[in-house]
């Protein structure tokens, strides 16, 4: 490689995002803590124009540069743009909780902005090293915004949990992944899956490493058995950063998973796809009925996540196309509604009050009917409930599951599924039939309200409209798929 | 056996014995030596198979500079590691039994004839002018480029984080700056008061006036 | 000589024994050097103080340092009873090893070296920086607070100053292209200046030579940076309770770092053994050993006299200097150089 034949253009959106942060990280030494809005401004432009460099080097095939460790291909662009929307939602509700919370500093914005480049670079990953890399740089940014309340211990303890474990998934991912060199010879996900179909690679050793990488994944994710930490770093951390947690790294690990496990051991299907249904099967069943136990609200949405994982490893373990793509909307609608269940719950908390129990929401309907008709959609769409998207979502990957003839697995999903909205309900139940137990009232800034009623509205809207959703990721799926 | 297998087995023993004593030691200052040793012998390791600029590395970075201040951390830290072991022994067995388990396994599986370790060649040795820097430095520069800087914005959220977590005053420290006491002059210490000589009879009245003309 | 030791005992063994003797023949005058370079600090902080220094034991005081050995041989090593007994007995090794080792990739000339190895600049980093261990595992091990105080002190001065120390050395590597020692002084024999004085690394790179010099002065441990001894604050710091040879390891391994810092300075920024004046002037212009040496004799003697010239650096000000005004210089510096060597201004070709 040479500077010359140097392709940076499919870089543009990461090369502005860092520099716009290296920015905002010395800006912000001489902003005083009053003027720190200006801070969130830079940080929202910063956002926008990444996504608009996004929109302007789109190219519907996939382009490799930098060495082939960089590709940019319509998944990437797709993931990106929702991960940019999703990170600048985030940044909305968290305002004023940030601030309430003491938490409205520069390093909230930066570190919520490294990891976003960190996601970034994982989704735009062709090679094991900045796959790692990228990696690494998320779970670096998430450890440090959770302890950034230092002196709340139930946030110390998750940033800690969250810390160990994440630093064992690395441990164990880096162990699969240098089997897997070892085996092929190679780093670059293109040459491993060409290695493994040309038959030089060493089978043993490609299943021994696979284990320990589907591990590490599934502890990415949050998929049982590796789901320990999920519930603990859910409760534990200030809810803004739970959200930063729940959302967008969900869509940055389904790539990751697709780019190792699809593009990269596409030849070891059969060995993948049943692990990957045992962990769907328990992390359906064990978020489902333990989210019933939970009283408080974080942990049981943290349950729920679990449970949503599996229907992600549902669509994933599909192996085909339909599968991936189903998937890929499950993802991003997953996130979509996250967004706006944990943006309900920002918003009812104030200055030293979470609005984390269950009881807290107890006869929301008479206090605001408002935000109890957005909680409702949003549980709604958790729970599948048509016409909300979450049920178009559930929907499509059992679909995928049933058509390679894994019925029995697709009922179990379906009954699932039914205990869980058990517990969504029992939200709604409390919002609408209990007695109002507080009344202090619902004050949230203007720019907040509008963001979370379109955001559970667009729940609504793509469970009726969902057509050009699916297209969407039917394409970019595609368009990934042919690179193979 | 070759003098180099000699080595290996040698370094390879130091290695395994300064580990166990890492998690065995009952002192953390102790563990954190023997982590050094540990480094050390691994810095060795990499020196058999020619690698010089990470043996060197390792001993400069993880040697050199961490593990200092790792102890510097640990010696500061009066950490009662009797209580922290007190689980210990309750959970050594079933630890111990998933560990030899694993452990066995993991040797089943690669000491298996179809895993083939036996087949994988050594690295050609390399030419005595060899310059493995000058080729690492290439390939970081070229090829390597793009995790290159991905490691350098790593470091870079790594401080940043560092500094956000641990920099902020506390109010209830009684932390002094040198660089003020030094300069502080006479008049920031002392306030000269005049004073109207006073009789005994009404003292408190008297010299709350002339406080308040000074 | 070494074929002839490999006659009698065989290639490897040969080999072995040949090189065991250069060892020896490096590290006994080292030793010499150190008992003397103590007996000139006392002698020039005498006059520099208007005082005569040692002159009882032989000629002009020159058998004192034999003397200071003999003495501290004979004494008795205390244990303190409470202390880490084998750590304490392992501090001065591990403090007067690395000053030792450091020595086998140092060249004397462009021929006269243990081990011309490609990484030799780096390995004199790793080694160098292994020898905190000493000071730190003293410090703790005596189980004392003064000597745990100095410890700590003398950690975190030494990290800190490192990493300017390393810095400065980028630059000297970015101008010569190489790790080798050898190769750094030669290319400095070359350039614009016609290989005198004025073509060596300390003028180009003069920001990042003073760094170096200074920071070799911190690395040390020595006034004014002594802070991990501050006789007026903590006694003796790191090595009070030590006593007989134990504390004269820890006084060795001082000196030797001391020489070996010189003649790091002198190898990277004074032209190792090049001479000072221009090839074309005969003998004066000849390389060789006696310019090194005279190199280092300078770089010495510059330690000495801050010693007896500079107070005591306040603890504060010795981290202010480290990391806010040094780090800063060199990491200016070294872009300055990158930017002049990519320019048609560049010396270096």
């Amino acid at each position: 490689m040479n500077w010359a034949d140097l392709n940076l253009v499919p870089v543009m959106p990461e090369i502005f995002l860092i520099s716009a942060l290296s920015v905002i990280l010395l800006l912000d030494l001489f902003i005083s803590d009053a003027k720190r809005g200006i801070t969130y401004g830079l940080s929202l432009l910063t956002l926008a124009g990444t996504a608009a460099l996004q929109v302007y080097t789109f190219e519907p095939y996939a382009q490799y540069t930098l060495s082939n460790m960089f590709v940019a291909d319509p998944l990437a662009s797709l993931v990106k743009l929702a991960m940019y929307g999703a990170t600048a939602m985030i940044l909305v509700y968290s305002r004023q909780y940030a601030a309430d919370r003491d938490m409205f500093k520069g390093e909230f914005f930066t570190l919520a902005l490294f990891a976003l480049f960190g996601m970034n670079v994982m989704v735009s990953a062709s090679h094991f090293l900045s796959l790692y890399m990228g990696l690494e740089l998320l779970s670096l940014s998430l450890y440090a915004l959770i302890a950034l309340q230092r002196d709340s211990v139930p946030a110390t303890e998750a940033a800690m949990k969250y810390f160990v474990l994440g630093a064992l998934a690395s441990g164990l991912l880096l162990y699969g992944m240098s089997m897997v060199y070892g085996a092929t010879g190679t780093l670059e996900i293109a040459a491993i899956a060409k290695s493994i179909h040309g038959g030089s690679a060493n089978q043993l050793l490609l299943v021994f490493g696979l284990v320990f990488l589907v591990a590490g994944l599934a502890f990415k994710l949050g998929a049982v058995p590796f789901h320990m930490w999920i519930p603990d770093v859910y409760q534990g951390s200030p809810t803004a950063i739970t959200l930063m947690i729940g959302a967008a790294p969900k869509l940055a690990a389904f790539v990751f998973i697709f780019r190792i496990l699809v593009q990269g051991l596409d030849g070891l299907t059969g060995d993948w796809q049943s692990m990957l249904a045992i962990m769907a099967v328990l992390s359906m069943a064990i978020g489902n009925i333990t989210a019933i136990a939970q009283t408080n609200l974080k942990r049981m949405l943290a349950y729920s996540t679990i449970s949503h994982m599996g229907f992600l490893l549902l669509g994933l373990l599909a192996g085909n196309e339909q599968g991936y793509s189903s998937a890929l909307f499950y993802a991003v609608t997953y996130v979509l509604t996250t967004l706006a269940s944990f943006g309900v719950i920002m918003a009812l908390s104030r200055a030293g009050f979470e609005c984390d129990k269950l009881e807290d929401l107890k006869g929301l309907n008479s206090r605001n009917s408002w935000y109890a008709a957005l909680m409702l959609l949003t549980m709604f769409s958790l729970a599948g409930i048509p016409p909300l998207v979450g049920f178009y979502a559930k929907f499509a990957v059992i679909k995928a599951i049933v058509d390679i003839g894994l019925v029995k697995l697709a009922v179990f999903a379906v009954a699932m599924s039914l205990i869980g909205a058990f517990y969504y309900l029992r939200v709604v139940k409390h919002m609408y039939f209990d007695e109002v137990q507080d009344t202090s009232p619902i004050v949230v800034r203007g720019d907040m309200q509008l963001v979370l009623s379109l955001n559970a509205l667009a729940l609504l809207v793509l469970g009726v409209l969902p057509e050009r959703l699916i297209e969407i990721c039917v394409e970019a799926m595609k368009q990934s798929l042919t690179v193979l | 056996m070759s003098f180099p297998t000699v080595v290996f087995y040698v370094l390879s023993a130091i290695l395994i014995f300064a580990g166990l004593r890492v998690i065995t030691a009952k002192n953390p200052v102790h563990a954190a030596l023997y982590l050094v040793l540990a480094f050390f012998t691994s810095a060795g390791h990499w020196l058999l198979l020619e690698s010089e600029f990470l043996a060197i590395s390792l001993v400069l970075v993880y040697v050199g500079a961490v593990m200092v201040l790792f102890l510097f951390v640990v010696m500061m830290l009066d950490i009662n590691f009797e209580k922290l072991r007190e689980g210990f022994w309750k959970n050594a067995p079933l630890a111990g039994t998933v560990g030899l388990i694993m452990v066995g396994e993991m040797v089943l599986i690669l000491m298996s004839p179809e895993a083939s370790l036996g087949s994988y060649k050594g690295a050609a040795p390399l030419a005595a002018d060899a310059s493995n820097i000058r080729e690492l430095g290439r390939l970081i520069y070229t090829t390597y480029l793009w995790p290159f800087e991905l490691a350098a914005v790593v470091l870079l959220v790594g401080m940043v984080a560092a500094i956000a977590l641990t920099m902020r005053k506390r109010k209830d420290t009684k932390f002094v700056n040198p660089g003020d006491q030094v300069v502080v002059r006479r008049d920031d210490r002392v306030r000269l008061v005049k004073m109207a000589a006073v009789k005994r009879s009404e003292p408190v009245a008297e010299a709350e006036s002339a406080d308040q003309q000074a | 000589m070494m074929e002839f030791l490999q006659g009698i005992l065989g290639n490897e063994a040969g080999l072995t024994v040949w090189t065991l003797l250069k060892i020896v023949a490096i590290v006994a005058p080292m030793m010499g050097a150190v008992a003397y370079l103590t007996l000139a600090e006392r002698k020039v902080i005498g006059y520099m103080q208007v005082r005569i220094g040692p002159n009882r034991v032989g000629y002009f005081g020159l058998l004192q340092p034999l003397a200071d050995g003999i003495k501290l041989l004979l004494k008795e090593i205390i244990l303190p009873t409470q202390s880490s007994k084998g750590l304490f007995l392992l501090a001065p090794v591990l403090s007067i090893g690395p000053a030792l080792a450091a020595w086998a990739v140092v060249p004397f000339t462009d021929k006269l070296v243990l081990a011309n190895t490609n990484a030799s600049l780096l390995y004199i980093m790793a080694i160098t920086s292994m020898g905190v261990y000493g000071v730190i595992i003293a410090g703790w091990a005596a189980n004392s607070k003064y000597s745990f105080l100095g410890a700590l002190r003398s950690a975190a001065q030494i990290v800190s100053y490192e990493i300017a120390m390393g810095f400065a050395l980028v630059g000297v590597l970015m101008v010569s292209g190489s790790l080798n020692l050898v190769d750094i002084v030669n290319q400095q024999g070359h350039g614009v200046a016609g290989g005198s004085a004025l073509s060596w690394n300390w003028l180009p790179l003069f920001p990042l030579f003073i760094v170096y010099l200074i920071s070799g002065v911190a690395e040390t441990n020595r006034a004014p940076f002594d802070v991990a001894e501050g006789e007026s604050e903590i006694v003796a710091g790191f090595h009070v309770e030590y006593s007989g040879m134990a504390f004269a390891v820890f006084f060795l391994a001082e000196y030797a770092n001391m020489i070996l810092v010189a003649a790091m300075t002198s190898l990277m920024f004074l032209g190792g053994w090049l001479s000072p004046f221009p090839a074309s002037w005969g003998v004066l212009g000849a390389s060789g050993f006696i310019w090194m040496a005279l190199k280092i004799s300078l770089v010495l003697f510059c330690f000495l006299w801050f010693r007896a010239t500079f107070p005591r650096y306040r603890y504060d000000q010795i981290m202010r200097l480290g990391w806010k005004v040094f780090i800063p210089v060199t990491l200016v510096w070294v872009f300055v150089v990158g930017v002049w060597m990519m320019s048609p201004l560049t010396l270096w070709n």
